[in-house]
């Protein structure tokens, strides 16, 4: 969903250059509370991965394809603050070496695929999370459902955007039933790719896993609770 | 249930070096070789600009004849290759990019109190 130059005018992209650049410095602070000896040494190969799998286009319906976006994959990886910078890093470097998103909607791009994935991903599976067994199998999935949501909502917000600085003159509503139809597709590969990656990481080491924190303290206290009863 | 704690130290677990490694090998292949065999129709919001009629609002990349714009190795014939390279090359930019900051993040942060006190492992009991 790399947005090009172009598709939005130059107020819009304006704004969203500076709401970016304001999302990346409050991350810029607020990672550094995430970024531990566990977590620090993934969060570059996090980013890395992302870029590598959103090469990998998978077709859907239509002689359309789509690829991952990442932010629910970034976020219960390595959380939602260092999550959102790996996002950045990986549209800067499409932008500038790869062509891919335009240089002046680079903010929009941050925002829609970084942010808002970020942001949904990580909110819906943290909901999910509250539902489901508090167990380590359970993070993939409640991961995977986040991921789903996320690529929808980042669709929406495109035409949100759209709405505002669009120049060209689109009916609002085909572009919204057109644009929310195919990502409800796409989400499902995001959620698939995102269930098999923190899998793969929850099978071999779940301490790794910004996500599974909870459930792993959870479950250290019951340990020690029933120690103490015993 | 055997009263391990998985966060300080199971019996025999797989190294962080070793997960990362991992992790490294599994993105270069994805990359390098798996990124060929992608599918090339357009991306969603591609077709639905090219479907609703404002895909030739789309004005040239600023960066469009770089070397490795479109994924592919400018420099390089063979398209296998060329798509590899460049694949490589972005992941190996991306890795240093993003390590490089979360390295830098972190060092200026010698251990701050707050949170819930993951740092604090070795001073623990």
């Amino acid at each position: 969903m790399h947005v090009p130059d172009g598709f939005l005018d130059a107020p819009t992209s304006v704004a969203t250059g500076v709401v970016a650049a304001g999302v990346v410095a409050t991350s810029l602070r607020k990672a550094r509370a995430e970024l531990d000896d566990r977590t620090a040494p993934l969060a570059g190969l996090v980013a890395a991965f992302i870029f590598a799998t959103q090469m990998l286009n998978f077709p859907v319906a239509g002689g359309t394809s789509g690829h991952l976006m990442g932010g629910a994959i970034a976020a219960v990886l390595v959380g939602p603050w260092t999550g959102l910078l790996a996002t950045a890093v990986v549209f800067l470097v499409q932008s500038l070496l790869f062509a891919d998103g335009g240089i002046t909607a680079l903010g929009t791009n941050v925002l829609l695929m970084g942010a808002v994935t970020v942001a949904v991903g990580w909110g819906v599976f943290r909901a999910v999370q509250t539902v489901l067994p508090k167990t380590t199998a359970m993070v993939p999935i409640a991961a995977g459902i986040g991921a789903f949501a996320s690529v929808p909502v980042a669709s929406v917000a495109f035409v949100g955007l759209y709405a505002v600085g669009g120049t060209a003159d689109i009916p609002l509503d085909n572009l919204t039933t057109a644009m929310v139809g195919v990502h409800l597709l796409i989400g499902v590969g995001e959620g698939i790719i995102t269930f098999l990656a923190v899998g793969s990481v929850i099978a071999v080491r779940p301490d790794l896993v910004h996500g599974a924190r909870r459930v792993l303290e959870a479950r250290e206290l019951e340990v020690r609770t029933t120690r103490a009863a015993a | 249930m055997s009263a391990t704690p998985a966060r300080t130290s199971a019996r025999t677990r797989i190294s962080t070096r070793a997960v990362a490694v991992g992790i490294f090998v599994v993105t270069v292949i994805l990359a390098g070789v798996v990124s060929f065999y992608a599918a090339s129709t357009p991306d969603g919001l591609t077709k639905v600009s090219e479907d609703e009629g404002f895909a030739d609002t789309e004005t040239e990349h600023g960066t469009g004849d770089g070397p490795f714009a479109g994924y592919g190795s400018s420099f390089i014939d063979d398209e296998r290759l060329s798509g590899g390279v460049a694949g490589v090359v972005g992941v190996v930019v991306v890795l240093a990019l993003a390590g490089g900051l979360t390295l830098v993040l972190r060092r200026r942060s010698p251990e701050s109190g707050h949170g819930s006190g993951h740092t604090a492992e070795s001073t623990s009991s």
